[in-house]
């Protein structure tokens, strides 16, 4: 009961929040394991309400989990154990009595490939909201028009609502699920490379829309795309694999990880984007 | 031209009549089937045929009872089989895990009665809905046993179709905060509804042509039923008895397999119609 009540509360922060020097996701000491192996190790990290926080690094080595996490989509994972101290705006994000489906509001996921359901666009974005109990018809129109504006849809496909989502192009599909996303005014989005299965055109397009959401909500995107990260994000974390288990070995301000990194391993990685 | 050239090309001769050769004549079966039933049975069908009792033995009048027996035991079978099989699918696809055994079980069991004869349904509903049930030889009888028979085409035909949903959908539900049964409903089911509803055709299409597992359990009875408790005769079976009972009847049986075909591409029409629209809806993809 206190854990939905917390999850509700999420979006107000208390009134006795003490400035923005507390983060609204505080990760300590996170570790991951799928069954016996333990693929993530030991992650503290610290992400500030507002920013676009980028986690990079090489494939496998625990970015995805680490997103999963965050919104509880690993509970989906059977044998799939996560360990540590994980907070979101001081509330417990491993308590096993979570209240997932509130949390799933608060924090929405965009996945690497779009992912509209194959239902026509107006009922690809009209779902969630029933879902969340916006019975009348008006107020869900206005929230539509309102999310296909904030990523630069409505005027593409205002007059073909009725159109399946399907039918759109990759980039224009990959923005209705970041509108479908924001619908339930979510706290934070996760991104877990949103832009890798769109053609440039269409990346620069989600990446500008990017910066134009920090104003909404805390963003955390998983990239491989180094230039992409010092474009979009604030912040930087390079999780890397130690002895077979992932970690973060850096992190810091975009400024600090691309141009005054402090490991070797960090110098090494992100020379490829800066030389 | 080169001899490997010639032989290429002969080769390839070959080839294109076997292509076109086979499903030639697929159709000209069907097409020979088809023209033989019209010829031998157009003649007897009119308004009167479709709409009064039969007389003495089907010789005369016509096949009403038959058709509202066929609806009744068909409906009765599909009410009962289509909820079980999408229910079962919906708990080996998204309940249980792929590795639970199970799963394995009831799919085993299924395939099983998918290949078993319907006679041996008919035996069996005879014992179970006729005897120890004390349904008797009635409508009702006959509907469960169709609904075992046509149970594992339509949990088949569910199941392959749930499994075909992109598990992006499924994730991407649940990452939008629908609590799992939402889910299930509101994404899952609609996404794989036209392969439940081409499975629907396939059993629905079996259950009206069936005779074997009838004849024991909804019966002879060529009388209007006034109750779900009542014998009654299909199509089928009516078309059965006057081929091989009654003499003189074959073209009245001709009659009545024409007016059961009708009713088969009626019937798997209005169904893909139905898949259509919902499609057309947005429930998949064009
Ligand atoms: N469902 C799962 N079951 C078992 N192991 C898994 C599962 N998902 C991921 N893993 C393993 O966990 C490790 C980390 O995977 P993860 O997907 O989190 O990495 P990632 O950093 O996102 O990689 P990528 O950049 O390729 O997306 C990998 O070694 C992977 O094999
Ligand atoms: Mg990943």
């Amino acid at each position: 009961m206190t854990n939905l009540h917390a999850v509700a509360e999420l979006h107000r922060p208390p009134v006795d929040e003490p400035g923005p020097a507390v983060p609204l996701i505080r990760a300590r000491g996170v570790s991951v394991s799928y069954g016996a192996r333990r693929v993530l190790g030991d992650v503290s990290l610290d992400i500030a309400r507002g920013s676009v926080t980028a986690l990079i690094g090489p494939s496998g080595c625990g970015k995805t989990s680490f997103l999963g996490c965050l919104n509880r989509m690993v509970d989906l994972i059977p044998r799939c154990r996560v360990t540590g101290e994980l907070r979101l705006a001081g509330a417990d994000l491993l308590d096993p009595t979570l209240d997932v489906v509130a949390l799933r509001r608060r924090v929405g996921l965009i996945f690497q490939r779009p992912n509209p359901f194959p239902f026509s666009i107006r009922h690809n974005l009209d779902l969630p909201l029933r879902e969340a109990g916006v019975r009348r018809k008006e107020p869900r129109a206005a929230a539509i028009e309102r999310c296909l504006r904030a990523v630069g849809l409505w005027d593409e496909v205002h007059d073909r609502l009725d159109h399946a989502a399907g039918a759109l192009s990759g980039g224009q599909q990959q923005r209705l699920c970041i509108a479908r996303a924001l619908l339930l005014d979510p706290e934070v989005l996760l991104m877990d490379e949103p832009c890798s299965a769109l053609d440039p055109i269409s990346g620069a397009t989600v990446e500008a829309l990017i910066g134009s959401l920090k104003e909404r909500c805390t963003i955390v995107i998983v990239t491989h795309n180094l230039a992409q990260a010092r474009r979009v994000a604030d912040r930087c974390a390079l999780f890397w694999l130690r002895d077979g288990i992932g970690t973060i070995v850096e992190q810091g301000t975009v400024g600090q990880i691309f141009h005054a990194p402090k490991s070797e391993i960090t110098a090494a990685y992100v020379r490829g984007a800066v030389a | 031209m080169s001899i490997d050239a010639l032989r290429r090309r002969r080769t390839a001769r070959v080839v294109d009549a076997a292509v076109w050769g086979v499903p030639a004549i697929t159709v000209a079966a069907l097409a020979w089937l088809l023209a033989d039933v019209v010829w031998h049975g157009a003649g007897q069908i009119d308004l009167a045929f479709l709409t009064t009792a039969p007389r003495s033995a089907g010789r005369a009048g016509g096949i009403a009872p038959m058709l509202v027996s066929t609806a009744i035991v068909v409906a009765i079978a599909v009410a009962v089989a289509l909820p079980l099989a999408v229910g079962t699918a919906v708990l080996l696809v998204e309940v249980l895990p792929p590795s639970a055994s199970a799963g394995r079980w009831i799919r085993r069991s299924l395939d099983i009665l998918a290949g078993m004869p319907s006679i041996v349904f008919g035996l069996f509903g005879n014992l179970v809905f006729c005897t120890m049930l004390g349904m008797g030889f009635s409508l009702l009888s006959g509907g469960l046993t169709l609904a075992c028979m046509v149970l594992p085409i339509l949990m088949r035909a569910a199941e392959e179709s749930l499994r075909g949903v992109p598990d992006g959908c499924r994730r991407g539900a649940l990452a939008l905060g629908m609590p799992r049964h939402r889910a299930i409903t509101a994404v899952i089911l609609p996404c794989g509804m036209p392969g439940i509803i081409d499975g629907l055709t396939l059993g629905v299409g079996r259950a009206m042509a069936e005779t074997a597992a009838l004849v024991f359990t909804s019966g002879y009875v060529d009388r209007m039923p006034s109750a779900l408790t009542d014998s009654g005769r299909t199509l089928a079976v009516h078309v059965f008895d006057l081929s091989m009972n009654v003499t003189g009847g074959d073209r009245w049986a001709y009659a009545t397999a024409l007016v059961l075909i009708g009713l088969l591409l009626v019937t798997a029409g209005l169904l893909s119609l139905a898949s259509r629209f919902l499609q057309r809806k947005g429930a998949h993809k064009p």
